[in-house]
């Protein structure tokens, strides 16, 4: 592994080598090797089952590697706890949305900027000047997000009452208040119609021109196409093609795997 | 979205209403309320006096209920984990303050209150230190065998003086520093009673008004700390925990150790509640913590609205109250609050009152608009 | 701890052991088989039993009372009473499924909703049975109720209807005919009851429905049906625990459900819930643990014992003995 000398626009902040991940006799995931720079949307794209999900869950500690090594910012996050790699700067969004559904759109949102909090028992229970601190703190940051998601005009609204698509863009802001460096987003055009995905991707741009890095995980093949810099295909778990969207349109074994999906594609 | 602020504010309940009101008349209100609460016993008003019992007895055990209610609505309401034994905390902490303060020790109760808290807080960690892990509905039933261990071990340790339990458990200390006459009813109206008075403040075996105060005024501070708690990290972690724990922890919550926190918490005050009890009462038995109150502390919680500082205290009131009004119905009491858990649980499983989150609502209303207004101005500024 | 006393009693021990683990094995099959279809804690299902042990109970008081009655007379008694504790706790746990389940079901309810009204259920279940005396009262029958069964708030007792013969020797024990009559009838139900869910058309609908409710729906099986059979199956279980209970303790109370349920639940989580064999295998070591525990620590300490088996079980081996699952448990 020494292509290092690829001169890319930023740094690395995520490289994952070798990652294999195994479920008794399954291999999910089989040496799967790429990486992200800072400041790209790097698209993730497959077939059905071809290991995108449970590649973020291996970033996101929900699964330990088999074997491999997932490095965030210069250090290893294998094996790290959940809590541990989000508080690092790894955050992200659920493909079945799941937010806290009777806390309000503002508390979900304080939840997620909590992570760069530590107020403890004592802290809060004496009204110390950190828990003022990080209040304020995590109040500025929540109604930040929230207003760049567009969802400031309704915060106390319990996030179940919530419109489908405020739902899924507020799991985005509740990702992004974390004060992350790379923002996993698992499908979040799930269930939109056209117009709202092509929205919902020019809003990812901005999050990217924001200053975030952004994983995608996306299904439509155009969209991703059209928002990401860069795009890495799974097919039964191996890395298939890597490289810029229009190479990855031409690329033959692309073609071949996503033959079988074609209608899903065109829809 | 769903409601029009026309409907809210027909909706609206009374704690709404309080909460728009302007922050002296609030404190105002507060205060009055506070003061009514520690007179109660004193103005004996008719129809909600019990006949027939010690006005002040009922009170204080109403409080040690509400109390009780505080502490488990930490596990259960806020953090969803349901305990079944929470009585074994109660036990934990009475036992502690028996054992320190008769013939083992002979500690003051003062003294002897911190280390029964200490007690039951260490045993919630002890407990929930292996069992947090496991799935919610085993958390119930492991609770509950613990609840039952603490019982049975009771029972069958001779030091702890086996079932018939520990006698003598020392008061508070206190000095009669003047007396408080009592209303009198029997005339129609109220009259002052000299001869029917209470001496403030000794803690006496008669006059049982004394230890109400002390537990209202317990109540009281653990409704400030609870207040303050929910409103900080840590509430907010603990209710991310209750609705998806798996979200939360992938949110930068470290889910195990506010669950622990929630249920040392909760022990903290269980403790606290069963010590208070036992210097109060002055012998306890095991019989005081059969698995019936564990049950009865649910039903409290689950009463009056799960993860509502005040639905939970209505629900103390509940549970506590009415068997002792209605006495001629206590054999029933079991059955009628079994009924009630089942009722809620079908039809209404938010309970009587459910949390509702108007005063932060209110607030951020207006963060909104200064927001808004702010930004309108840098446009136009910069326009 | 007493290891004398364990050793010279070894046999005693084990044999009764295994009498009592066979009880708590029919119950447990109640709390493993709602577990494996429902994902439910059936609190309740210890009221299924202890309404059961009522039933055995009436049953052969009245027909029998105190006087002393034939061999063959006896054996008729002791049947109509088994036949009575099945109808009984099997209805109880039919009605429980209606009133306190089958709405939260279809409301998809958290599970620690279903478990709060379950633990309601519970307690109106126990407490009417206790109080039926004042409830007879209201009624002006308390005077008939105290002829024949009087409260339940006491320890009630079986009158004595089969002589228990000891049969042959193990060791030092000579083993009682009640022994083997608990014994071999509790198999005898276990190994009915796993052919009937292995084979029968409504025993694959179980396990369909444990298995995946809604593709089993698609396919045509009525799940509300298939849930109710499943509490029935549990009740007529109970029920029969609940004869055999009263043929070998032969005293009951309103609150006896609690504790045996506690150990019956027990019994499914370290056979693994949700699996009927692992119901048996668990009930049988429960019985046995127990009894050879309060041999060491002192009979006072039995049900600490249980407890704290229950406790290390789902500590660190939350999948039981035979692993978990009812739809999955072989076809």
């Amino acid at each position: 592994m020494s292509d290092d000398t690829t001169q890319s626009p930023g740094r690395r902040v995520l490289e994952i080598k070798d990652l294999t991940l195994k479920f008794g006799g399954l291999t999910a995931l089989d040496e799967v090797t790429f990486h992200i720079n800072e400041g790209e949307i790097l698209g993730l794209i497959g077939p059905n089952g071809a290991g995108k999900t449970t590649c973020f869950n291996a970033v996101t500690g929900i699964y330990a590697p088999t074997s491999g090594d997932i490095v965030f910012e210069g250090s290893s996050i294998a094996g790290r706890k959940r809590y541990q790699i989000a508080r690092l700067g790894i955050a992200r969004t659920f493909q079945n949305i799941r937010l806290f559904k009777s806390m309000t759109a503002l508390e979900n949102v304080l939840v997620g900027a909590d992570a760069q909090h530590s107020t403890g028992m004592a802290s809060a229970l004496f009204r110390l000047p950190k828990h003022r601190r990080e209040e304020r703190h995590g109040h500025d940051r929540a109604m930040e997000v929230l207003k760049f998601m567009g969802l400031h005009r309704n915060p106390d609204e319990l996030a179940a009452n919530l419109s489908y698509g405020d739902q899924r863009r507020l799991e985005i802001a509740r990702a992004m208040a974390t004060g992350p460096k790379l923002i996993c987003l698992d499908e979040p055009a799930a269930g939109f119609n056209p117009a709202e995905k092509v929205q919902l991707m020019e809003l990812i741009k901005r999050v990217r021109d924001e200053g975030y890095t952004v994983l995608l995980i996306e299904h439509d093949m155009k969209l991703v196409m059209g928002v990401t810099d860069r795009i890495v295909v799974l097919e039964f778990g191996r890395k298939i093609a890597e490289g810029k969207p229009s190479e990855i349109r031409d690329n033959p074994a692309v073609i071949a795997a996503y033959l079988g999906v074609d209608e899903e594609d065109a829809s | 979205m769903s409601k029009t602020p026309a409907v809210k504010k027909l909706t609206g309940s009374l704690g709404e209403r309080v909460a728009s009101l302007p922050k002296p008349v609030k404190i105002g209100l507060w205060v009055a309320f506070a003061v009514l609460a520690y007179a109660l016993p004193l103005l004996e008003p008719p129809f909600i006096s019990p006949p027939g019992t010690d006005f002040g007895g009922v009170l204080f055990t109403v409080t040690i209920y509400c109390l009780v209610a505080l502490g488990l609505n930490i596990v259960v309401g806020y953090a969803g984990l349901l305990d079944l034994g929470y009585v074994g905390f109660y036990a934990v902490g009475a036992y502690t303050a028996a054992i320190l303060t008769t013939f083992h020790a002979n500690w003051p109760l003062l003294l002897a209150l911190p280390m029964a808290v200490l007690a039951s807080t260490i045993s919630g960690v002890l407990l929930g230190w292996p069992t947090l892990r496991v799935r919610g509905d085993y958390l119930a039933i492991v609770t509950l065998g613990f609840g039952e261990i603490i019982r049975l071990v009771a029972v069958n340790t001779e030091w702890l003086g086996a079932s018939k339990g520990i006698n003598d458990i020392a008061r508070p200390p206190g000095k009669a520093l003047f007396e408080i006459p009592h209303l009198n009813w029997e005339s129609g109206v109220p009259l002052l009673d000299f001869n029917d008075t209470t001496k403030f403040i000794e803690f006496g075996v008669l006059d049982q008004i004394p230890y109400y105060w002390m537990g209202l005024t317990v109540v009281i501070l653990v409704l400030f700390a609870d207040r303050l708690i929910k409103d900080s990290r840590v509430g907010r972690a603990w209710e991310a925990t209750r609705e998806d724990e798996d979200a939360a922890e992938l949110m930068g919550v470290p889910t195990f150790r506010f669950k622990l926190l929630a249920f040392a918490t909760g022990a903290f005050i269980g403790g606290l509640a069963g010590a208070l009890y036992a210097s109060r009462q002055s012998f306890i038995n095991p019989l005081s913590f059969l698995l019936l109150f564990s049950i009865m502390f649910l039903a409290a919680v689950v009463i009056g609205g799960q993860g509502n500082r005040w639905g939970v205290l209505v629900g103390a009131v509940v549970v506590a109250y009415l068997p002792e009004r209605f006495r001629e119905f206590t054999d029933f009491r079991v059955l009628v609050f079994g009924a009630a858990l089942m009722a809620l649980a079908i039809f209404r499983p938010e309970g009587l009152l459910p949390p509702r989150r108007t005063v932060r609502a209110k607030q951020s209303e207006a963060e909104i608009e200064a927001l808004e207004e702010g930004a309108e101005g840098e446009e136009t500024s910069r326009v | 701890m007493n290891f004398d006393f364990l050793f010279n009693n070894f046999a005693e021990l084990t044999v009764t052991g295994l009498a009592f683990g066979a009880i708590y094995a029919l119950i447990a099959l109640g709390y493993t088989m709602v577990y494996g279809v429902l994902q439910l804690i059936n609190f309740a299902h210890s009221e299924v039993f202890m309404y059961g042990t009522f039933a055995a109970l009436w049953t052969t008081m009245l027909l029998v009372g105190d006087s002393s009655v034939s061999t063959m007379k006896g054996i008729g008694v002791l049947l109509l009473a088994l036949v009575a504790a099945m109808a009984m706790s099997a209805t109880i746990a039919l009605v429980l499924e209606r009133v306190a389940y089958r709405r939260l079901v279809k409301n998809n309810s958290p599970r620690l909703i279903a478990l709060i009204s379950a633990i309601g259920a519970s307690f109106v279940l126990a407490e009417l049975m206790g109080l039926r005396d004042r409830i007879a009262g209201w009624f002006g029958l308390e005077d008939d109720l105290q002829r024949y069964v009087a409260g339940a708030r006491i320890n009630r007792s079986m009158p004595n209807v089969l002589d228990n013969k000891q049969l042959f020797p193990i060791g030092d024990y000579q083993v009682t005919s009640i022994d083997v009559l608990v014994i071999v009838s509790a198999i005898v139900m276990m190994v009915v009851l796993d052919q009937f869910v292995r084979r029968s058309r409504l025993g694959r609908g179980i396990r369909a429905t444990a298995q995946d409710p809604e593709t089993a729906a698609l396919m045509g099986v009525n799940s509300t049906r298939a849930v109710q059979m499943t509490f029935l199956l549990g009740g007529l279980m109970a029920g029969a625990a609940a004869f055999l209970y009263m043929l070998k303790i032969e005293t009951t109370k309103f609150d006896v459900g609690f504790t045996l349920g506690v150990k019956a639940f027990t019994a499914a989580v370290l056979g693994g819930i949700g699996n009927l064999r692992g119901a048996l295998v668990g009930g049988l070591i429960l019985g046995v643990a127990e009894n050879w525990g309060s041999a060491l620590f002192g009979s006072e300490w039995r049900d600490v014992v249980a407890f704290v088996i229950l406790v290390v079980i789902l500590l660190f081996r939350p999948t039981g003995i035979l692993g978990e699952s009812l739809g999955k448990a072989r076809a």
